[in-house]
């Protein structure tokens, strides 16, 4: 038989590119079960250490732990309400205008479309000064809605459902109001079912988004108690980067680990959904 | 549109208000606000306010810092865009082609899409951290006279690198769906005509991949403007110098560090026009996909 060095050259080059895009996580996993002084002396470690219950411990339950007061797992719980409640909000919000959209000729219908459109030319970034007052301002600031209503009306959901219930079949309305629905029996009996997929997939989507967000939670925020584990990132990047007696490289890593983890878990376990609703809720 | 529609007056506005709303509270009013503090220079107090036309786009834009930072952030998402999609494509190719160990491998490469900027930042940071980091070290005993505290070069390769890490799994999913959009009959025929892979590979993959790639481009530059932030603010922040500072994270710095209102205003107007321009391309790209 012939040696195949196509083959094996490609193996070569996939076997390269998952290290580059693991090896990262995996050295930070790794450091993280340390204690301080090993890695001090060390460095950065590729195998386990004995430290892993201690350190794990100490971030996610320890006040004082890792932040000031505030332990990973109250952060832990206020990504999740944000993932959460962002990947519901987006997707509740996105269908009820795309349903309008698609299903109703009303007057507003074309300029309404085009303002909902408009928000794709303002990322968050370009407006963020007078977008912290307005929230500022409606007394907003540390809150769950402050936090998560100004980043769900953004129009990305709402194209993604305009696009898939514009493909679902005539006759189904027909039907429907035949039988006497009204728009919003049809909505709830009809629509939403024949979407379940779709609402799934965005729903994962979004819980990644929502779960990652940085700069707006990083205004928003003032008080400890209501960090993310992102946010939570920026914290310790200022303590590390003051040095100290003894850095506590150990708990950057494991919350470093502990912010990934979820969404990762996430993507990974619902693979299928998630790569479905990125590349149609992109086109 | 729908042939068979609702015909109502008042429900469809009860759908999409919850939208609207939101929209014109958040997005609307804020960037109604954008525009009128850019023409507007206030006192050190915040005090009073006076009307002065476009002194605040030539006062920040025509500053040295600004063309330096515009300057780094062309270089920066050139640099950025190009590097992950060009090792994207490879790997999507390569995945596209590999018959064992497929799935693992595509899971393995597509992962890191779940990983916040900021957190592939710290982690970067840690990793180049001059104590413990072993890249760091590693830069050094190969020959380079390696700090990125002090060298802006140095500085702008780890913003680069970890930029590119965060950014190549959402083009390798895009370039795999891609080609796996590509008929098998294609393929096939191609391997009859044209024995050299790497010639099949350019005369006819790479046409056919042209909208996705055209595509990931507006989405990766995007990414390289507005999305590094969070990679910048945990690595460099724009240091040494304001080497490695982008226009977003100029914005930030100059509006709640430097509380320069009507300046971060001015250049957030400045940005909102370029996000126009982005959208604008990407459209007609689309619109011209449609007659394909």
């Amino acid at each position: 038989m012939k040696f195949d060095w196509h083959t094996v050259s490609t193996h070569i080059i996939l076997i390269l590119g998952a290290i580059f895009m693991t090896f990262p996580v995996w050295v930070a996993f790794m450091t993280s079960t340390h204690a301080p002084e090993t890695i001090l002396r060390e460095g950065l470690q590729l195998l386990p250490g004995g430290h892993f219950f201690e350190t794990y411990n100490e971030v996610l339950f320890v006040e004082g732990g890792v932040m000031k007061k505030v332990t990973a797992m109250q952060m832990t719980k206020n990504s999740l309400i944000l993932g959460i409640g962002f990947a519901i909000g987006k997707v509740v919000i996105s269908m009820l205008a795309a349903y309008a959209i698609v299903y109703f000729r009303f007057r507003l219908a074309a300029p309404l479309f085009w303002v909902i459109f408009m928000t794709l030319l303002l990322p968050l970034e370009v407006r963020i000064i007078p977008s912290y007052k307005v929230v500022a301002d409606l007394g907003l600031l540390d809150t769950h809605t402050g936090l998560i209503i100004p980043l769900i009306a953004s129009a990305t959901g709402t194209f993604f459902f305009r696009q898939f219930f514009r493909s679902v079949p005539e006759e189904l309305l027909e039907a429907a109001r035949l039988d006497g629905a009204g728009a919003w029996r049809f909505f709830i009996d009809i629509l939403v079912p024949l979407s379940k997929t779709m609402i799934a997939a965005i729903l994962i989507i979004m819980f990644v988004v929502g779960w990652n967000q940085y700069l707006w939670p990083l205004i928003m925020t003032t008080k400890e108690e209501n960090y993310t584990l992102v946010i939570g990132i920026k914290q310790i990047y200022q303590v590390i980067a003051e040095g100290g007696e003894l850095p506590q490289f150990q708990k950057a890593f494991a919350l470093t680990i502990l912010a990934t983890l979820p969404p990762v878990l996430v993507v990974l376990i619902f693979q299928n959904w998630f790569v479905k609703g990125l590349v149609e809720s992109e086109k | 549109m729908k042939r068979v529609q609702f015909e109502h007056s008042a429900i469809p506005y009860m759908f999409i208000a919850p939208q609207i709303i939101i929209i014109a509270v958040f997005f609307l009013w804020p960037a109604a606000q954008a525009v009128y503090q850019s023409f507007l220079l206030e006192d050190a107090f915040g005090l009073s306010s006076q009307f002065v036309w476009f002194k605040n786009y030539f006062d920040t834009i025509g500053s040295t810092s600004w063309l330096q930072a515009a300057g780094f952030t062309i270089v920066f998402s050139t640099l950025v865009t190009i590097l992950s999609l060009a090792i994207a494509l490879l790997l999507a190719v390569k995945a596209n082609e590999v018959i064992r160990g497929a799935r693992t491998y595509k899971t393995l490469l597509m992962w890191a899409y779940a990983i916040a900027p900021p957190v592939a930042g710290l982690m970067g940071n840690l990793m180049f951290h001059p104590l413990i980091g072993d890249l760091y070290k590693f830069m050094n005993t190969i020959g380079f006279d390696f700090d990125h505290k002090l060298d802006p070069y140095d500085a702008g390769f780890v913003v680069v690198l970890i930029s590119v890490w965060k950014q190549v799994s959402v083009n390798f999913i895009f370039f795999l769906s891609g080609l796996q959009g590509i008929p098998k009959s294609v393929n096939e025929a191609a391997l009859m005509d044209e024995k050299s892979s790497f010639r099949r590979f350019w005369t006819i993959t790479f046409p056919l991949l042209a909208p996705t790639t055209f595509f990931l481009m507006v989405i990766n530059i995007t990414y390289a403007f507005f999305e590094t932030f969070g990679i910048i603010d945990t690595t460099t922040r724009g240091a040494p110098g304001g080497a490695t500072t982008t226009l977003v994270f100029k914005v930030f710095q100059d509006g709640f560090r430097g509380a320069d209102i009507g300046g971060s205003s001015a250049q957030s107007v400045v940005l909102m026009l370029m996000v126009l321009g982005l959208t604008v391309i990407q459209f007609r790209f689309i619109e011209r996909k449609v007659h394909y």
